[in-house]
């Protein structure tokens, strides 16, 4: 299986075009960019992909000793940008995939010459004087949550062992698109909520937009601001709405948001 | 109406498009121990929810939410002022035109909580414990099989074994190699009845009975004799079918003397592809009053010894059995190699019963070299 099978890629737009690659965040899969990507097709060759044990990403491609720390999935997305021929690509990072971006650019400069980071945070727990948001035992219950709610999440093989006559219906493969294997899910959230990487930041070497929302539980301000101190000449906007996810909630900000940092990164680069 | 919302036997919100709650009714009041002042105009839903939750609702629900326009039994606990928890199931749906940008109801499910947290320690603990188990099996069953039998100066030696299953219950099948004096070997093979601890115990005592009665009984079918006697005092009803051969090297060659007791014959693979049964039938050991088992002698040439379980050669049940036939023709066509030989038998069973083996699998396989320290 190719690494665009494992992970679900799609290219769109015209070849030849600048690329922007679109990486969700921990959570659901590529569909949290709906609002937003499209509107870039016209004039950018545009990647979506589900990163490994997300969205629809292939179930073979996630390996829980690989995907024990952010630089296995770094280290997909080189794989992929290289199979699929791409180089100097904008990286528009969601959440921990800002994170995956960051260590990327770092390793391969070649390969991402501008990166958006979307709601960053470089470190979630709160440790001294860093306010990162949360506490471990915030960690320790959202896991326990997600040890609750399989959101439907049925192991395929006692689907099997049932033997159930008719398929899933349909409600429940509408909703599928937040739905994870639970291990690798809460293999993701460890990985996600337990990392630091505010040593990583001030190796960044690319141009870089740290998008802000105004009310965000899961990375507020403090962490946005920190990821735009620490890396060298990055651009900060902040984008008035709640929540964690400004491409879902205020999408025509966040288009704009990125559309003008690409005009002005364009001439530099 | 507004007394059916207020007096709603589940919690019942309508929640704002800035996120703060518009309507609570008196049971979701009730849950989190707040006023209405508290609540209406002032509070967001998010609020109420654990950080833990807030996290969740941002990465899970919100993007459900928009997506689906539901979200349904979804677990969440809310927190009251004291810091205490209250588990909850949470439905919503999104409403369109103006005014709430959706509903939820939750339903508390304190006692439901309780026994899903037994339910899932128990899991947890099942989980711990088949592990173990599985654990214990595989260091039993490496005393019965050896991973690697030892070197023997002029006789290359190989052994495959494939358990039945997962591998977490420990099967009947031995071999053991073993030496006895400057130029005698033994090779054993043999299926105990039966799977797990007792077989298991069984199939050790009869490995180690054969090595403490062949130092004084080179002739098989007495060592057999007396192992028949010993597993009829051991009380079990656990029997045993076998194959064991001495080996024994004179001049430049090697003499086996072998016997079968109840175990399909040895299979001798002549240099020009050829395969031979070797070995007398027999009775099972441990099975009957009146045992019978022959000692047959056989010079070795350049040939492939084969011993195997019936793990072989039943695979695939009845409908499909891998059977004698289709086992000899794959010997004759393999090459010599004894590592090669039991791989390939061992790999051709499973694969013949779709790569899950019903029955432990067990084979061992020898030829006369050239190569006084074989490696």
């Amino acid at each position: 299986m190719t690494r665009a099978e494992l992970l679900n890629a799609s290219v769109r737009g015209p070849s030849g075009a600048p690329v922007v690659v679109f990486v969700h965040g921990f959570g659901c899969g590529q569909h949290m960019w709906r609002h937003v990507a499209p509107a870039f097709e016209a004039d950018h060759r545009v990647v979506l992909l589900d990163l490994p044990g997300s969205g629809d990403a292939d179930e073979a491609g996630y390996d829980p000793d690989r995907h024990a720390s952010l630089e296995g999935y770094r280290d997909d997305l080189a794989d992929l940008l290289q199979e699929l021929g791409l180089s100097s690509v904008v990286l528009v990072g969601h959440s921990v995939a800002a994170m995956i971006g960051v260590l990327l650019q770092i390793e391969r400069p070649d390969l991402v010459d501008r990166l958006v980071l979307v709601a960053p945070s470089a470190r979630y727990v709160d440790v001294g004087d860093y306010v990162g948001g949360h506490s471990e035992p915030d960690i320790d219950e959202l896991l326990d949550l997600l040890s609750r709610n399989h959101l439907g999440w049925q192991d395929p093989l006692s689907t099997m062992v049932a033997g159930s006559p008719e398929g899933p219906a349909k409600d429940e493969l509408e909703q599928a698109f937040c739905r994870t294997r639970p291990e690798f899910a809460a293999q993701f959230a460890n990985v996600t909520f337990r990392g630091d990487n505010r040593a990583d930041l001030p190796h960044v070497t690319a141009p870089t937009l740290v998008l802000q929302s105004a009310h965000d539980v899961v990375a507020p301000e403090s962490a946005g601001q920190f990821v735009r101190d620490a890396i060298p000449g990055a651009q900060y906007r902040l984008i008035q709405t709640r929540g964690h996810a400004p491409h879902l909630t205020a999408p025509a900000d966040t288009l704009a948001a990125i559309r003008d940092f690409l005009a002005v990164t364009a001439a530099v680069v | 109406m507004s007394d059916h919302f207020e007096a709603a036997p589940c919690g019942y919100v309508l929640v704002g498009q800035d996120g703060v709650i518009q309507r609570a009714n008196a049971e979701f009041r009730r849950l989190v121990d707040r006023e209405h002042e508290e609540l209406v105009g002032a509070a967001t839903l998010e609020s109420l929810l654990s950080t833990g939750g807030r996290i969740y609702a941002e990465t899970h629900l919100r993007p459900m939410l928009q997506h689906d326009g539901w979200v349904r039994e979804v677990a969440l606990d809310l927190v009251r002022p004291d810091h205490t928890r209250v588990p909850v199931l949470f439905n919503a749906d999104t409403m369109t035109g103006e005014g709430p940008a959706f509903r939820a109801v939750v339903v508390e499910t304190r006692e439901r909580h309780r026994y899903e947290q037994d339910l899932r320690d128990a899991t947890q603990r099942a989980e711990r414990s088949s592990r173990e188990a599985r654990a214990l099996a595989n260091a039993l069953q490496r005393t019965l099989i050896p991973p690697a039998p030892p070197e023997v100066p002029f006789l290359q030696v190989a052994a495959a074994y494939r358990p039945a299953g997962d591998g977490s219950v420990v099967g009947g099948d031995f071999y053991d190699v073993f030496q006895v004096g400057a130029a005698d070997w033994w090779v054993v093979l043999g299926d105990v009845s039966g799977k797990g601890i007792g077989a298991a115990t069984v199939t050790s005592f009869v490995r180690h009975t054969v090595r403490a009665l062949a130092f004084d009984h080179p002739d098989p079918a007495e060592l057999l004799h007396e192992l028949d006697r010993a597993l009829h005092l051991d009380n079990t009803d656990h029997y045993c079918t076998v194959v064991l051969a001495r080996l024994s090297r004179v001049g430049a060659g090697w003499t086996m003397c072998l016997a079968l007791a109840g175990h399909p014959p040895a299979l001798v693979r002549s240099s020009d592809g050829r395969v031979s049964e070797l070995g007398i039938l027999g009775t099972p050991v441990g099975l009957i009053a009146d045992p019978s088992f022959t000692t047959v002698r056989h010079e070795l040439r350049d040939e492939t010894i084969t011993f195997y379980t019936d793990g072989v050669t039943e695979a695939g049940g009845r409908a499909a059995l891998f059977g004698e036939d289709r086992l000899h023709a794959l010997l004759a066509k393999l090459p010599p190699d004894p590592a090669v030989v039991v791989e390939q038998l061992a790999h051709q069973a499973v694969q013949h019963q779709g790569g899950v083996a019903v029955d432990d699998i067990a084979v061992i396989s020898f030829a006369p070299s050239d190569d006084a320290s074989p490696h």
